[in-house]
């Protein structure tokens, strides 16, 4: 799973959907891996209004990435800044989580990652 | 997973006897029904299923080619991913309940580092790769996820289509349900909401040799059938699970008339049971819910939706759904 997907996921569970613990989801013992993608500075300009910034400020640290500035930048100084466009690109779009589990911050529920796939199936308790 | 026995003789089309019951009680009865005759069914059927599932329907292909480039979409009930890359410029976001589809919905992304996994299924034509000038579908990605309890934020995403799903929903209030989570998926902080497109059977299927029309019954069990050609294959299919068999599989799907039908309970674990056969195909029951005309537009206002525009296409209703601006 890409990192620039975890960016639109929250818990699945129900109640938590109104907690802002349950976004983003906080990857836990996770293992990755990195695509080889085509550097594209129009499809991340596209992309940038639909991430939730502060959010991804968050999984770039947990990941261990260096730490995003605090506010996006504009599509005028993401096309301007050629190691910005690099690093966005590649945190986003060719990182992808391969093992591991995603932790909501409000109920605690793991979810799995196996083989690049996670599972937001909920047991029945939950749904 | 259920596994339901094989049978060469199952009945054609199995009716239920008592209406769906519609209140909030049945709803674990309903998710454990839809456990053993959908989910189960699909696990099992996976890459048969999936070798039979090429061609998108065309109202499904031109809402994706409506969609701006490099936009965001959810594909809730991917399957196997065969909308996944219809428009190669738009990131689409798959989800499905079956694990094992979601699997080959991932192969068919093509994803670095799954080197050697490939689908047998890709369509001729289409475009799975990373469009050089868009590139949308070389992000794309699959998740599994129940469409009633998506993990997608509010607001997410520019689009999404629901096709062949939600008639898989055993109660109107689920199947409603399911459209409401769809929309929450779109309500955007812009005037305008995103769009849903809701694709599901019809009952009207006068053209069809189904033998479902007007009038008649909405709530079925339609029999899939993993028909098998090889010895080895045979022995191998007793429990319906089967790991590679595109190449010695037929499918055969519904086909009759639903006059030879037996009464069913909604719940329960017989409701699938068919009459043994000596030598026979894996027959999976799956439920359906045939819409009829006009009904997926009431469950769009049911679930706090507007209807943009609505059609029939080849024994299917379709609506493109938004929030109320
Ligand atoms: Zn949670």
């Amino acid at each position: 799973m890409k990192v620039l997907t975890l960016n639109f996921l929250s818990c699945a569970v129900k109640t938590c959907k109104s907690s802002s613990d349950s976004f983003p989801l906080h990857p836990k013992e996770a293992e990755l891996a990195k695509d080889d993608v085509e550097i594209n500075p129009q499809l991340l300009v596209n992309v940038l209004p639909r991430i939730d910034w502060a959010a991804l400020r968050t999984t770039s640290t947990e990941l261990g990435f260096p730490t995003l500035p605090d506010q996006p930048p504009t599509a005028e100084e993401l096309e301007a800044d050629e190691k910005m466009l690099q690093e966005l690109h590649t945190l986003l779009m060719e990182m992808q989580i391969v093992e591991g589990k995603l932790v909501c911050g409000h109920c605690g529920h793991e979810y799995a990652i196996r083989e690049g796939i996670a599972n937001f199936l909920l047991p029945s308790h939950l749904v | 997973m259920a596994s339901l026995p094989s049978s060469s003789a199952a009945p054609a089309v199995a009716r239920l006897a008592a209406a769906a019951a519609a209140d909030r009680d049945a709803e674990a009865e309903a998710e454990a029904y839809e456990r053993a005759h959908v989910h189960g069914v699909y696990q099992a059927i996976a890459p048969h299923f999936s070798a039979t599932r090429h061609k998108p329907w065309p109202a499904v292909a031109s809402f994706l080619h409506a969609q701006p480039p490099r936009s965001i979409g959810l594909d809730v009930g991917c399957g196997n991913g065969k909308y996944l890359g219809v428009n190669p410029a738009v990131v689409m976001l798959g989800s499905d309940r079956s694990a094992a589809l979601v699997a080959l919905a991932r192969s068919r992304l093509g994803r670095p580092g799954d080197a050697g996994v490939q689908d047998a299924t890709k369509t001729q034509g289409e475009v799975m790769t990373a469009d050089a000038t868009s590139g949308g579908a070389a992000i794309s990605d699959v998740l599994v996820a129940d469409g009633l309890s998506l993990p997608f934020r509010d607001g997410a995403v520019d689009f999404a289509i629901c096709v062949a799903v939600i008639h898989h929903m055993s109660t109107r209030a689920r199947r409603q349900d399911a459209i409401r989570q769809l929309l929450r998926c779109v309500k955007t902080r812009e005037v305008a909401s995103g769009h849903v497109l809701v694709y599901v059977w019809a009952l009207e299927q006068g053209a069809s040799r189904r033998g479902w029309d007007e009038g008649g019954e909405q709530d079925l069990l339609v029999p899939w059938v993993l028909k098998s050609q090889t010895p080895r294959a045979q022995k191998k299919g007793t429990r319906g699970q089967k790991t590679n068999n595109d190449d010695v599989s037929v499918a055969t799907t519904g086909g009759e008339s639903s006059a030879s039908t037996a009464p069913m309970v909604l719940a329960g674990e017989a409701a699938g049971t068919t009459t043994g056969g000596a030598v026979s195909d894996p027959v999976f029951q799956r439920y359906y819910h045939l819409y009829r005309k006009g009904e997926l537009e009431e469950d769009v206002l049911a679930a706090g939706g507007v209807v943009i525009t609505s059609g029939y296409e080849r024994d299917n209703w379709w609506v493109v759904a938004a929030n109320p601006s």
